[in-house]
């Protein structure tokens, strides 16, 4: 079995994890120096947890795979309580109920709650009885993504929540209605457009629109229904009204803020901007070939805000140039497109649909947080996986991966 | 099967983006990275300690000494026993806490000034109860250090930058030391040296956390010169005693080689009041001495009737445009009629044969007015007279600046044709109008530096050289950038008209001045003056003037003394100037009598009358 395993990704993963120690290094150095194997530095801490983790290799390796499916529901269980228990024992750290403080330990409990949602899921919808034209059974399967997310925003974490919303690349794998897809999409299109322009300009383009495309497929097929543009329309210029409506009575201003400022609404390097300026300073900075490991004057002058997390990339992009950012960003391509390819050619279907939640997953972290750093994404503070410090994330992901594998390496052939 | 390419394509699609953005980012918009320098480094100027300053003779003058800067970080304040801080300090607490308000409506991260300059007993205090003053420390700076209290007037001061200065001053940081005046701002180049720099690399509170790239690309400063003055500190430091109580100036110039020895004036100031904490004070206080006037340089700015001694250079221009000859003799009867009914008076008694010596030793007004008529009216006309005297006048360097280098001075005046045509037109003036001009009087005005250069003139018997402070390194330097500049007036006059001046000394007007064992050639004059009072005309008591030089042959020093209000001129600026000559050429004085009458001799009643506002007597 051994032999079977994705080895490829493993060297994957752990080049990123490597890497990430190295630029929390730096994000931590001093002129003292910053002793890496110090429980009390970022990159310590990220060390001994990356040790940690690999002690797990071995355990989830060897397990039967089948252990994973029977133990689903008792552990999608038990995480959901874990998540209830913060409201009791909560500790507040930034404004969120997020963590549980465990002996100089704060654990973060929605990131397991991912591995195990993954599994929940991985689990119904590998099931025979999954039919994807019952209602009942789409929403049974929503349910389990919608629970976590709704007490993971009640804490509030909306950014980590948000990640959620990833596993539905699984559901339309898995046979979803594909026109949720166009509707996602379209929803997405009809908000920006909205907030660049405003509702009504933007409803009378879009009526334009339709209806020339109306007119082009009648001219081609006269049997061309008009019911699904009027229902487009419709739901379009509702949508864009309601979105118009929301966004300025009921979001606060700060969640105002992060939109215009990605779609250049605004321009505020001070205040809210500062952080997506000082970011984009530091990676436009570093050129083609960087400034150098330790030598990034914004790094040092710690310029970024959280820059050992969120912001890792950001270092990143300012000491290693484009060379090291540019590689990142294809390594983790790389790694998210081996996972689905590993995927699909699996046999099993429960072993394919895990692999393809952890890739999910994996991509929405990947795109939501260097789109952030780039300044092409809204600010949500989530963590780059495997780079950034943050113990728990590490460890989740570490584990999540560990499953990835063991499932990847468990076929029939 | 799309169902399989939606998460493919959607990952594709985010690489591509990326990698596009991270290309528009690095490899296009380029001032990302002077924006990062910007904000992450800071350039910051190194000084060299500005130069020193040493006397003719290799004396050290000026110095520097540290002083020290009370800073606050606003973000680092504790709680702190206000007293003991303030009596330490000498404030008050709600200066203090004024002080450490502004601070914080500036920045509470970066350091701000609570207390400039303090001296190194006052931080000696301090130093060791810092611990107790959180958030305060002292930074340390170089201020000057005057090791003689004498040459405030020469040597100027410093002072810091301002915010309006830095704006034209670019090549200076806000608070830098700069020279304001004499010395420290003519040679402020050479003073201050080129600075350095030196990087480092910020946080983003702006704060220092260390050197850019351990100094890689830092910059050494150029070391500031030292300067060596012309000036002998201790016949300045003999002069202004000299002058202490009194108000004027003397000056004394090395007649060869135009090196100023010492520039007196009085009243003047220690310049040790200029640094530090007290100096904004102390400043004020000498700005607004409106009476005493001692940031007025007197030896520089006075502009003064010259009284007799002009009567030497008439003398000179006399003989060369041949008015007169050295045998030439007049008759004064108490002073001549030089026009219908107009009586110029003279001390000389009735039937006074005087010739051009005698006319000298016994400052007799009938023979150089006589003497002046012969030569405005040698001309075809009093236009062209007057225009030829002038120009045989600013040979000798009067009527314009002189061109030293300190940044003070005045030009002096010596009238033109046309300045006669502007006052009496229709040409309606003639040698009588203008006579006054012979015994000094005049229209004419000079500054005592430039006395004591026409002094050198006769003294080098026809030439000077620019009058200067900073000593140069070789002869040849001092050639090159020291010319002769040579009168109209031929060799031989000089040597009538210098007998005539050592006679005054021997049996004329100032045998006060004279020396055991060295000749002593000089001219006293004794000088009408008159301030506006209450709107009215009012005289008040003679300026009392002397030139002298010495030795007669190959003269050491050549200067001028003007004493304000002090009468005659035998009274107090003879004996003066006579006093600097031994001192200068003899190392010390013998006459200690006469030394002590002049050091404890007052002017300030005199100085008082016209403040009185009572009717008071002159020339008493």
């Amino acid at each position: 079995m051994i032999f079977r395993v994705d080895w490829v990704s493993f060297i994957l993963y752990l080049f990123l994890v490597c890497f990430g120690i190295v630029n929390i290094y730096s994000t931590g150095f001093t002129e003292a120096g910053n002793p890496f194997w110090e429980w009390g530095t970022s990159v310590g801490k990220q060390f001994w947890l990356f040790v940690v983790s690999l002690m797990f290799l071995p355990l989830i390796l060897f397990i039967n795979s089948n252990f994973f499916e029977h133990l689903a529901y008792l552990l999608y269980g038990l995480s959901i309580l874990s998540l209830l228990g913060l409201f009791l024992f909560g500790q507040k750290i930034s404004g969120a109920t997020s963590w549980y403080l465990i002996g100089g330990f704060s654990l973060q409990p929605s990131e397991f709650v991912k591995i195990t949602t993954a599994l929940l899921l991985t689990t119904r919808l590998s099931s025979l009885q999954m039919d994807f034209k019952k209602w009942s059974a789409v929403g049974q399967v929503l349910m389990i993504i919608a629970l976590p997310m709704v007490l993971i925003v009640l804490q509030p974490d909306a950014g980590s929540a948000l990640v959620f919303l990833g596993l539905f690349f699984v559901l339309l794998r898995e046979g979803l209605d594909l026109r949720i897809l166009l509707l996602g999409l379209g929803l997405v299109v009809a908000f920006i457009g909205t907030l660049l322009f405003d509702p009504l300009s933007f409803s009378l383009t879009l009526g334009v629109l339709l209806f020339l495309s109306y007119l082009l497929i009648l001219y081609r097929n006269k049997k061309a229904k008009k019911k699904p543009f009027l229902i487009a329309l419709a739901i379009s210029v509702l949508f864009s009204f309601s979105v118009d409506f929301i966004f300025n009575s009921v979001f606060e201003q700060r969640h105002r803020d992060r939109f215009n400022i990605i779609l250049g609404l605004e321009t505020d390097t001070k205040g809210i901007g500062y952080n997506i300026n000082q970011s984009k300073i530091a990676i436009g900075s570093g050129g083609f070939f960087g400034k150098g490991f330790l030598n990034g004057t914004q790094t040092k002058g710690r310029f970024v805000p959280e820059q050992h997390t969120d912001y890792i990339f950001s270092t990143i992009g300012e000491e290693w140039g484009f060379l090291g950012s540019s590689a990142i960003v294809m390594l983790f391509t790389l790694l998210i497109l081996r996972v689905i390819y590993r995927a699909e050619k699996h046999t099993q279907s429960n072993s394919r649909i895990f692999s393809y939640c952890f890739a999910s997953l994996l991509f929405i972290h990947f795109f939501v947080n260097i789109g952030m750093t780039l300044g092409l994404v809204p600010t949500v503070g989530i963590p780059l996986p495997f780079i950034s410090s943050g113990g728990t994330n590490l460890i989740a992901f570490s584990l999540m991966f560990f499953i990835y594998l063991n499932l990847d390496a468990s076929r029939l052939y | 099967m799309i169902r399989k390419f939606i998460l493919v394509s959607f990952t594709v699609g985010s690489c591509l983006l990326f990698l596009f953005q991270l290309v528009a980012l690095q490899l296009f918009k380029s001032d990302y990275t002077e924006r990062s320098l910007s904000n992450a480094i800071q350039e910051r100027p190194v000084y060299s300690t500005r130069g020193l300053i040493f006397d003719r003779n290799g004396t050290l003058w000026v110095a520097n000494k540290p002083v020290y800067d009370l800073m606050v970080v606003p973000e680092n304040l504790l709680a702190f026993d206000t007293i003991s801080l303030t009596s330490n300090l000498n404030i008050s607490k709600e200066e203090l806490e004024q002080k450490i308000k502004e601070a914080k409506s500036f920045s509470y991260k970066l350091p701000s000034v609570v207390l400039r300059q303090l001296n190194m007993e006052e931080v000696a205090q301090l130093q060791e109860k810092m611990w107790k003053f959180p958030g305060f420390y002292f930074q340390k700076k170089s201020a000057r250090d005057y090791k003689l209290t004498a040459g405030a007037n020469v040597l100027g001061y410093t002072s810091e930058t301002n915010r309006y200065e830095i704006k034209t001053k670019t090549d200076y940081e806000l608070g830098e030391m700069i020279g304001r005046q004499g010395i420290e701002k003519n040679y402020e180049q050479e003073l201050r040296g080129k600075k350095g720099v030196q990087l480092f690399q910020k946080d983003r509170f702006n704060r220092i956390i260390g050197s850019f790239e351990e100094g890689t690309f830092d910059k050494a400063p150029e070391k500031a010169e030292n300067i060596t003055l012309t000036l002998d500190a201790a016949l300045q430091v003999y002069g202004e005693s000299l002058m202490k109580n009194k108000r004027g100036g003397i000056v004394a110039i090395e007649p060869q080689t135009g090196e100023v020895l010492a520039l007196v004036t009085a009243p003047n100031y220690d310049p040790n009041e200029l640094v530090g904490r007290t100096r904004s004070k102390n400043f004020k206080e000498l700005v607004n001495d409106t009476l005493a006037k001692p940031l007025f340089d007197r030896s520089l700015q006075s502009e003064i009737s010259p009284g007799s001694p002009f009567k030497i250079l008439n003398g000179l221009i006399g003989l060369q445009e041949n008015a007169i000859n050295s045998e030439t003799s007049f008759t004064c009867n108490q002073g001549h009629y030089y026009a219908k009914g107009a009586f110029m008076k003279c001390h000389c008694g009735i039937g006074t044969q005087s010739d051009l010596i005698k006319g000298i030793y016994n400052s007799c007004n009938t023979y150089f007015a006589k003497t002046f008529m012969r030569i405005i009216e040698s001309q075809p006309s009093p236009s062209e007279g007057v225009d030829l005297w002038k120009t045989h006048l600013e040979k000798f360097g009067l009527g314009n600046y002189l061109g030293y280098d300190l940044p003070t001075g005045k030009k002096g005046f010596i009238p033109s044709s046309n300045y006669y045509n502007r006052w009496y037109p229709k040409g309606s003036w003639g040698a009588s109008t203008i006579i006054s001009n012979a015994i000094g009087q005049g229209e004419i005005l000079t500054t005592p530096i430039q006395m004591a250069n026409f002094t050198a003139i006769i003294a080098n018997r026809g030439y000077y050289k620019k009058p200067h402070f900073r000593k140069t390194q070789s002869k040849e330097e001092s050639d090159l950038l020291y010319p002769k500049n040579t009168t109209l007036i031929e060799k031989q006059h000089f040597e009538t008209v210098i007998e005539g001046m050592h006679q005054v000394v021997e049996r004329g007007t100032a045998r006060i001045a004279k020396i055991d064992g060295i000749e002593v050639c000089g001219k006293t004059g004794t000088v009408e003056n008159f301030i506006r009072l209450n709107g009215e005309k009012t005289q008040l008591t003679d300026h009392s003037i002397f030139i002298a030089f010495a030795p007669k042959e190959d003269p050491k020093i050549a200067l001028a003394v003007f004493i304000e209000n002090g009468y005659w001129g035998g009274r107090w600026a003879a004996p003066i100037a006579s006093l600097m000559i031994e001192k200068y050429l003899n190392g010390n004085v013998k006459r200690n009598w006469l030394e002590e009458r002049m050091l404890q001799g007052s002017l300030e009643a005199e100085y008082e009358k016209p403040l009185l506002g009572k009717p008071f007597t002159i020339n008493e």
